[in-house]
């Protein structure tokens, strides 16, 4: 799916936990998540933590699509 | 040669202990026998034993992969098999992915024969295709029988030693390894034949197939995030409470697109998750954990991104063929593009 929305030419960003899959599929801009039945989110921690870490993996995110990539990237911290 | 010992490879829920909420099951090692482990058994007769088999829960294993390769190696070993099988995994994506690491790992590091089986599209397949043997599967349990009779005469090949051949005649998922052989015709000969049976419409072998790189360039950065309109899209099923469009929870055949604006944060009130393959429970608690609008809508307000789009876009991953995700995107890109949306952001469980 990454990849026909990059076709279409709008940047796009894979937040998921299996990086693998993703380098795989084709995914260009990739932002490892948290874990698999919760990629945005941690229930273990409070709400607000919780919400604190989801902005962080979401800014994250944002700084993939304002980065020029020339080939597949993880962003790591 | 005595009976050949075997190590057997299954996820959780293969193994009877459960399904998606017992995910994170850490690995393990039972003596013999377990679940699909009964049918391999019967059909390697009295040639070989699986001796043990390991456990592990298929998140567990794709969370931490390198942690959970290397406790599974250490269970595998203490038995000194002479083969060790994984799965099958058929559709199944985390279980295929654990199949082909443990399977690569095996082979290289304890230098132990080693197979998998897992269908076609599994993405354990691309991943692992290279370097280990995959036999191919249907695409759901139903075709166990089918997998046990091309695995075992595989598994007993190659266990004894025996000189695996090409891919086509032993069955094995084509690892892109190209082997010299003596031809009875030249060159120029089979490529005229070939061009013959071309110019004729028939069907021809090409010797060298081309590989498939099917790449997307990356499209230049945002410049100015707090201009753009950015829109969500998933494949971890997040729906409107009740599944108004009944996406699938595997296989799915549709994606639904879903009006957001005012929503300022999902609850477990109006949102829930369509997936099967997952453990639902964080995702029904709170959907924000799978599509951050939460998140969006607080940096929308204070100006860090011009504008979140009024729809999101969802379906199911799921055992979702190749083909129809495609197709879903495709036409998701197309709107996307048409309603001025800037950049994507794309979540997957």
């Amino acid at each position: 799916m990454v990849k026909e929305i990059e076709r279409a030419g709008l940047p796009v960003v894979h937040i998921c936990t299996v990086v693998p899959i993703s380098l795989t599929v084709g995914a260009n801009r990739i932002v490892p998540a948290v874990a698999i039945p919760h990629p945005l989110g941690n229930p273990q921690l409070t709400a607000e933590e919780e919400k604190e870490l989801r902005r962080k993996l979401v800014e994250k995110a944002l700084k993939a699509l304002t980065t020029e990539i020339t080939e597949q990237t993880v962003f790591e911290d | 040669m005595g009976k050949i010992r075997i190590v057997h490879y299954l996820n959780q829920f293969f193994a009877g202990i459960g399904g998606e909420e017992k995910a994170d099951y850490e690995p393990e090692v039972r003596e013999g026998v377990v679940g699909p482990g009964m049918a391999l058994q019967a059909g390697f007769k009295d040639e070989a034993e699986i001796v043990a088999t390991v456990i592990c829960g298929d998140s567990y294993f794709n969370e931490n992969i390198e942690e959970a390769k290397s406790r599974v190696l250490e269970l595998v070993k203490q038995y000194n098999p002479d083969l060790f099988i994984a799965g099958p995994a058929f559709n199944a994506g985390r279980y295929g992915v654990a199949c082909g690491a443990i399977t690569e790992a095996v082979q290289n590091e304890l230098n132990i024969p080693a197979l998998t089986a897992m269908y076609e599209e599994n993405p354990g397949v691309d991943l692992y295709r290279k370097s280990i043997y995959i036999i191919p599967t249907k695409d759901s349990a139903v075709g166990m029988r089918d997998a046990v009779s091309k695995i075992v005469p595989f598994a007993l090949k190659l266990a004894k030693g025996e000189k695996i051949g090409s891919p086509s005649e032993e069955g094995y998922i084509q690892r892109g390894i190209r082997v010299n052989y003596f031809a009875d015709k030249r060159g120029s000969q089979r490529a005229v034949e070939m061009l013959i049976k071309k110019l004729k419409g028939e069907a021809y072998e090409t010797e060298y197939p081309m590989p498939d790189f099917d790449r997307v360039t990356p499209n230049p950065a945002i410049k100015d995030i707090t201009k753009a309109k950015i829109a969500l899209v998933t494949s971890g099923g997040i729906v409107p409470k009740g599944n108004p469009d009944h996406i699938e929870s595997s296989s799915a055949s549709k994606y639904g697109k879903y009006d957001i604006e005012g929503i300022l944060d999902l609850t477990k009130e109006t949102f829930q998750t369509a997936h099967g393959g997952y453990d639902p429970v964080y995702a029904n608690e709170d959907a924000d954990r799978v599509l951050p609008v939460d998140v969006l809508r607080d940096m929308e307000k204070e100006g860090k991104i011009g504008e979140l789009h009024r729809y999101y876009y969802s379906t199911v991953g799921n055992g979702t063929s190749v083909a129809n995700a495609k197709k879903f995107a495709s036409e998701i890109a197309k709107e996307l593009v048409a309603d001025g949306v800037d950049a994507v952001i794309l979540t997957s469980t």
